[in-house]
């Protein structure tokens, strides 16, 4: 087949590759093993060899239809299906109906003579056969280095070694080949320098008493690939590689918001809350109130039927629903409705890249909408602070990509600095809140603020982030006199602030009503003023009256006396000038 | 050694004990240089110190490569002495008697 292919292809056309079918693994490889070439894969003891080896057959058969045959070297066949059945490969079941080829190769020196000439003709025909009689496509070899401790004649092995990779590049079938990692060089044997197309290798390092699970592609002729080393898993589904780094600053940026649970809260973030898709760091020393805060924001997320997966490395799940309750937040229903899922685990109990590699398998798995990781900070108790933010870049980028809306908290030392959240983590959040202790007046409160938020209006004031019975909520908080005030001083401080405003009311009041007093006085003066004024005016008339009647009677009586006298001239009649002008 | 199997069996082993029999199998694929000088000196050390006590029976696993699995064999040629137990096997074309002897169990009549 691959002769074919090799002569049919044109130049500019890629190597055919042939897919594992093991999770992360064809990515890496970019689609997978070398087709009808021979695929080293190396490493040490227990380090999943047998592993990848087994699974790249029982993938191939069962996915692709390509029937495989696995050639131990080391293994009986009632071994491997015996080890094999608890990662839920039925390799009886795939024997009998011609998938899989078992085939045990029992090599013990002691039993064996040597005399003369010899080759290893009859592994080419047993192989030979057993890939004919059922149109094998893969071929696995495991480990075939123990040929070497079966036969003493080293050049006649490594002669026939070199035709076995012939006559499996002749057979046209892809071939992974396990080997043994040597001291200082891949494998024990050499293997490496007849296996020249694809060398794959594995590493199981203990780092601080926690193992990592490591794959490395060293070599692959004529194709791109993933050079670093990327952790795996094994456990009850196989295989799976996490080709993490590989994700490039691409991904997609959603414009739309989701609510963070808490109104207010929602209102100082533009009035909307964060973008889906974003990062969002909660920040704070123990106690204030961060997993809390993710839990209103799981508990929105489920309330609008969407699907949350929470990380929890400090508490268990049941902890957290019995605490999330005492603030009003039933997450049980979630749960029980499939919305929420918890995925405990203490940072320590293995390496950090195991635990992104578990976070991303739970993530494929469960497909959320939204990522809990409470707290990112007891990671470090896994790995050095480097190896945190090499590893959270990745998550993050990975649920970017994925459009997952990341909470993350982050638990800082009482009295510790923002600092290594500043230079390790904060750059790859989006929105970066920050809760904190307000000591004062023999008491704490928590106080809340935005640091950062990405892409959107966001409020600068501090709140007052309080837990009742009915939830978080954030309320305003007095900043006066160059502090803040939180608590019982912030009450205090409204207290006196309404007594104060009562007071200048009333103050107010007081002064109004004492000039309405005075202008009552002053109207009363005046009113006396002028009654007295009046009373002068009436008397001043009364005795013009009293003149003008006395002018008269005296003119009156002249002019009797006149006459009396018989006198010739009279006095005139008019009243007298000051009577004039007073009359006037 | 074009059939299938061939067995040679020596004139007069009805005569001979049963603890004395000698179960021999010789695995060749096709006729090679080395199955034809195995077969030979096989031949020739039976014929020697086994005299009437062996049967061979020569498998060309060019014919039949099934049958390669059941004794396990990998290096050809390889000879594998069924009877008496334990199983044992000798490979290569036999050319040094003395180790076949000692492969074979067979002590040597001198």
């Amino acid at each position: 087949m691959a002769k074919q292919n090799k002569n049919t292809k044109s130049p500019l056309e890629l190597l055919q590759k042939c897919p594992t079918g093991i999770k992360g693994l064809d990515e890496i490889t970019g689609g997978g093993l070398p087709v009808g070439r021979p695929t080293l894969v190396c490493g040490g003891t227990g380090c999943g060899k047998t592993l990848l080896a087994m699974e790249f057959l029982v993938r191939g058969a069962t996915q692709y239809d390509e029937p495989g045959v696995f050639m131990s070297f080391e293994e009986k066949a009632e071994e491997l299906v015996k080890n094999f059945s608890s990662l839920g490969f039925d390799l009886n079941d795939l024997a009998t109906r011609k998938k899989i080829t078992l085939d045990y190769v029992h090599i013990e020196k002691s039993e064996i003579e040597e005399t003369g000439e010899y080759d290893l003709e009859g592994l080419f025909i047993r192989l030979g056969y057993a890939i004919d009689s059922i149109g094998a496509k893969r071929v696995a070899l495991d480990t075939i280095e123990t040929l070497f401790s079966g036969f003493s004649k080293e050049t006649i092995l490594r002669a026939e070694l070199k035709r076995l990779f012939r006559f499996l590049k002749d057979k046209g079938v892809t071939a992974v080949i396990t080997g043994e990692q040597g001291e200082r060089t891949l494998t024990r044997f050499g293997l490496e320098e007849y296996v020249a197309d694809c060398v794959i290798f594995l590493s199981h390092k203990v780092d601080q008493q926690i193992a990592t699970r490591r794959l490395r592609i060293v070599k692959y002729r004529g194709s791109a690939h993933g050079t670093n080393e990327y952790p795996f898993l094994i456990d009850e589904q196989g295989f799976s590689v996490m080709p993490i780094s590989s994700i490039g600053l691409d991904h997609a940026a959603p414009t739309d918001r989701v609510s963070t649970g808490i109104p207010r809260m929602d209102t100082m973030l533009g009035g909307k809350g964060y973008f889906r898709g974003s990062s969002i760091l909660v920040t704070g020393t123990a106690g204030t109130g961060k997993s809390s805060m993710a839990a209103h924001f799981v508990d929105a997320a489920c309330r609008r039927g969407e699907r949350c997966l929470y990380f929890a490395f400090e508490e268990s799940r049941n902890q957290i629903i019995r605490n999330m309750r005492s603030i009003g937040l039933d997450l049980e229903q979630w749960v029980k409705k499939g919305l929420l899922e918890f995925r405990n685990s203490r940072p320590t109990l293995y390496g950090l890249e195991m635990h992104l590699v578990t976070m991303h398998k739970a993530i494929e798995v469960f497909n959320p909408t939204i990522v809990v990781v409470d707290p990112i900070s007891n990671l470090v108790a896994a790995a050095s602070e480097m190896e945190v933010k090499s590893m959270l870049s990745r998550l993050i980028d990975f649920l970017k990509m994925k459009e997952i809306t990341a909470f993350c908290t982050d638990l800082i030392s009482v009295g510790g600095n923002l600092k290594h959240t500043d230079v390790g983590i904060s750059s790859l959040m989006d929105t970066w809140l920050l809760l904190q202790i307000i000591e004062g007046n023999g008491e704490r409160n928590r106080g809340f603020n935005i640091l950062k938020s990405r892409g959107m209006d966001h409020s600068n004031q501090v709140r007052e982030y309080c837990l009742t019975d009915n939830g978080a909520d954030l309320l305003e908080v007095y900043v006066g006199a160059g502090r803040v005030m939180t608590g019982a001083a912030r009450a205090v401080q409204e207290a006196k602030d309404k007594f104060e405003t009562l007071q200048r009311k009333q103050e107010i009041e007081r002064k109004q009503r004492d000039i309405e007093r005075k202008e009552a006085v002053i109207e009363a003066q005046i009113a006396v003023l002028r009654s007295g004024f009046e009373a002068e005016k009436d008397e001043l008339e009364l005795s013009f009256t009293r003149e003008r009647q006395h002018q008269e009677v005296i003119i009156e009586e002249s002019q009797d006396m006149a006459r009396t006298r018989k006198a010739d001239v009279f006095l005139s009649g008019k009243p007298h000038r000051r009577g004039k002008e007073v009359g006037k | 050694m074009t059939g299938k199997t061939k067995k040679m069996t020596s004139n007069n082993s009805s005569a001979e004990l049963v603890e004395e029999r000698w179960q021999l199998r010789l695995y060749v694929a096709g006729q090679t240089p080395k199955s034809i000088a195995a077969f030979a000196n096989l031949k020739k050390i039976c014929q020697e110190h086994l005299e009437g006590k062996f049967t061979i029976e020569v498998i060309d696993l060019m014919v039949n490569p099934q049958l390669a699995r059941g004794d396990q064999i990998l290096a050809l040629p390889t000879l594998v002495r069924k009877l008496p137990e334990p199983m044992k096997k000798i490979i290569g074309d036999l050319s040094d008697t003395e180790r076949v002897l000692v492969g074979l169990d067979v002590k040597p009549l001198t």
